[in-house]
């Protein structure tokens, strides 16, 4: 059964995880995995769990994410009633745009008392998950709790990153620890959670009233005995963009066919319709272990990438461990490893560029080398 | 003012397509899967779109179902409208009577009032059996110069292939002074491409005299132009020159499937000028294998490829397993060739699965024609199907 519920996809709050490729963009709207953006993870585990109405709060930057969306028509989301709402900042008593999560939530509450569903889904854009949110809805029912988090166990954690999560036996929550110095296992908060709209509504009148800034320090943290709430732990594939490192690492995974399986075996991730054509291999074209979008001519050879839409790659040119985004022309002769290209980047003839697994070297969009 | 619209297309898509046996069992010509991830009527609709005609009826009638499914509400294309856009028109029960489209002609004058309520000056008549790129509005403005009344797009055959198709005589000019259908000696090569612009009025003039007609076939090319000519209406030839052919026969659509391939190819459908637009398949990137071969061939969205994939086409979502080869071969979308499985100058339908150690088809050169699966199959293991062979049931062995 579906359950009533509107979400809200915050598009910008991790922006600086990945400054390289967020410099032109949302982190919502970066691309991954050769043919989608970081947001149509989120959007279609929303649309996949029967979610028809989905605010996205942006900040800035947001232009790219605008023309990705479009009427929100490919993720099945221009309806009539609700569909994509974009939520461009809004303030009532200063100029400048939020600075926190409680000040953008604050800043929707206008949108959210307008819905009517019981429920609110509340996701960021640094996962790649393929989940089903009306498991965790009902797990979020049959706790009776106030809000529930949903985290995944991390074997080797490295980072003092994000948010961690102590649940006891029951689920519970009983600590939080935000950006904590810890290594190895970790129950990582995924930036998804869940509670009811009222709910939400009240704790965000409560917080302006008391003058709080921060939704995880002073409404969490604070509140965990008092609020109900509960950890869902996600099991499945998941893979969080907090470094351009990790970027690298986890868009790699994708060539690995039980990730791929996991993601896209259903075939139901939703993305923007380019109408690009079918890609080509010409003759005496080498490909192995890679993935080739739409649109793409690979003349040369190619081991271990993942080409973006419309991606040419000429003669003689040899391009290994790489990430090449969408419209790049590669020439002929060129040799490339461990290199991610943004978008519409031309490499001329000849031209030999390496970078190493922990430091891919990166190409800014629309550079010509 | 009443709203209106200067040109309406009309696309007749209610074809069998009987020559290309088990490819349309269940579906109807224009539908039948094309190029990886296209269908064959996505080129006349990308055409209209692409020309400035948002205005469309498909005439529907053989097993439409996938069809209609396929065209949906026009979005693909462009075509979904307040005013105009793309419609599909069956046959239906009218007050007085109710009829199958009896011919190309009555299909259209059926549909009388679907043209009329947009008030057009012009009609384009299309079809759905042809692959090929034309800006429908450049015809348009050579019928609007030359004041015809009708004008039909045409373009040069091998003469010994003319008898196959209507052949216009024509004045330098361009102006028709003779149409003969399938003429055993013809006296041009100038074919018909069964691509017609009329002014408005006048097609609806010779489409009611024509209805009344008992002893007329109701067709445009044997009925409505030899009388239009011979009433003395003004009727102008539109030189095409570029691609266009006909995929009405297994041997054709294999051909112009191959026309794709390569990186200056006979037919180029990634051109960004004039982009070809279809419901497109939700899948991810294509996976090429560790130990794949992938040479010159197109691959769509969704494809598996670990083993060899030669001179072929693979529809999305794809699987062509270690050790199995796929050569000189149009494979639609979902099938499965599975391990050391080969198919070879075969043309396979969607969601067949071709079991390990199968071999499909004999090599193109050998003498034996196109094997040909339709959709839904399963090709036992170990099993043989012989070149030219068209199987279209479950195939366990002889």
């Amino acid at each position: 059964m579906a359950y009533s519920a509107v979400g809200v996809i915050f598009s910008n709050i991790h922006d600086d995880n990945v400054s390289e490729l967020s410099r032109h963009r949302t982190m919502a709207s970066i691309p991954y995995g050769g043919r989608y953006r970081l947001i149509d993870f989120a959007l279609s585990n929303m649309v996949n769990s029967g979610i028809d109405t989905v605010g996205i709060v942006t900040k800035n930057n947001y232009q790219s994410l605008i023309d990705h969306l479009g009427s929100g028509k490919d993720w099945d989301l221009a309806r009539k009633d609700g569909g994509i709402i974009l939520l461009p900042p809004y303030s009532d008593e200063t100029d400048a745009p939020y600075k926190s999560r409680l000040e953008a939530l604050k800043g929707v509450t206008g949108f959210l008392n307008r819905r009517n569903e019981q429920y609110v889904v509340i996701s960021d854009c640094d996962g790649i998950a393929r989940m089903d949110i009306s498991d965790i809805l009902r797990y979020h029912e049959e706790k009776g709790a106030d809000i529930t988090m949903v985290y995944h166990r991390e074997k080797d954690a490295e980072s003092s990153y994000y948010m961690t999560l102590s649940p006891d036996k029951t689920g519970r929550i009983t600590g939080i620890k935000i950006n904590p110095r810890i290594e190895g296992e970790i129950d990582l908060y995924v930036n998804f959670m869940v509670m009811s709209r009222e709910f939400l509504i009240n704790i965000i009148q409560d917080a302006v009233t008391r003058g709080y800034s921060s939704f995880g320090r002073d409404i969490l943290t604070k509140n965990l005995d008092t609020l109900k709430i509960y950890g869902y732990e996600f099991t499945g594939y998941y893979a969080c963009i907090s470094s351009m490192q990790k970027y690298y690492l986890h868009s790699m995974e994708l060539l690995d066919r039980k990730v791929r399986e996991e993601l896209f075996g259903a075939r139901d991730i939703y993305t923007k319709v380019r109408d690009s054509a079918p890609s080509k291999y010409v003759e005496g074209a080498v490909v192995k272990n890679s993935l080739i979008s739409d649109g793409c001519l690979v003349e040369g050879t190619v081991e271990n990438c993942i080409l973006f839409r419309g991606v040419k790659v000429g003669k003689g040119s040899v391009v290994r461990n790489s990430i090449i985004m969408q419209d790049t022309v590669i020439e002929s002769g060129v040799r490339l490893d461990c290199v991610i290209t943004d978008k519409n980047v031309v490499i001329r003839d000849r031209r030999n560029l390496a970078g190493c697994p922990a430091l891919p070297y990166f190409i800014g969009k629309g550079r010509m080398l | 003012m009443r709203r209106k619209k200067e040109c309406v297309a009309m696309l007749l898509a209610g074809g069998q397509g009987s020559r290309l046996y088990a490819l349309t069992n269940n579906i109807a010509k224009p539908a039948v899967a094309f190029g990886a991830k296209y269908r064959i009527i996505d080129f006349p609709l990308s055409n209209c779109i692409n020309s400035g005609i948002d205005t469309v009826g498909v005439l529907t009638q053989y097993e439409p179902l996938e069809l209609n499914e396929y065209i949906g509400n026009g979005q693909p294309w462009d075509l979904d409208r307040a005013f105009g856009g793309v419609h599909i028109l069956s046959p239906y029960q009218a007050k007085k009577k109710s009829s199958w489209f009896e011919g190309t002609a009555n299909a259209i004058y059926q549909n009388m009032h679907f043209m009329q309520k947009y008030n057009p000056d012009y009609v384009l008549i299309l079809s759905g059996d042809h692959i090929y790129k034309m800006d429908y509005a450049a015809m348009l403005r050579t019928h609007k110069e030359t004041g015809a009344d009708c004008t039909i797009a045409a373009i040069e055959v091998p003469m010994k292939e003319a008898s196959r198709f209507g052949i216009l005589n024509t004045r330098e000019n361009g102006e028709i002074y003779e149409f003969e259908e399938k003429p055993k000696q013809p006296k041009s090569n100038l074919a018909s491409m069964g691509i017609y612009i009329f002014t408005a009025a006048k097609l609806y003039k010779y489409l009611a005299e024509d209805d009344a007609d008992p002893n007329s076939e109701k067709d445009f090319g044997k009925n409505i132009l030899p009388k239009m000519l011979a009433a003395g209406e003004k009727m102008y030839s539109y030189r095409f020159s570029g691609y266009w052919k006909d995929v009405g026969t297994i041997s054709s659509l294999w051909e112009s499937n191959m026309d794709l391939l390569g990186s200056n190819p006979v037919f180029d459908v990634s051109d960004a000028d004039w982009k070809i637009h279809s419901r497109n398949p939700l899948a991810p990137p294509e996976y090429v294998g560790d130990k794949a071969i992938v040479q010159n061939s197109m691959v769509a969205l969704g494809c598996e490829i670990e083993g060899t994939v030669q001179n072929s086409v693979l529809a999305s979502n794809v699987v062509v397993e270690e050790g199995a080869v796929v050569k000189d071969s149009v494979i639609m979308a979902g099938t499965v060739v599975k391990a050391g499985a080969q198919v070879v100058y075969s043309i396979v339908d969607e969601n067949v699965t071709v079991e390990s150690g199968a071999s499909v088809g004999e090599e193109k050169g050998s003498g034996a024609g196109i094997a040909v699966l339709g959709r839904d199959i399963v090709i036992a293991a170990g099993t043989k199907i012989a070149g030219g062979k068209i199987v279209d049931k479950d195939y366990k062995g002889d």
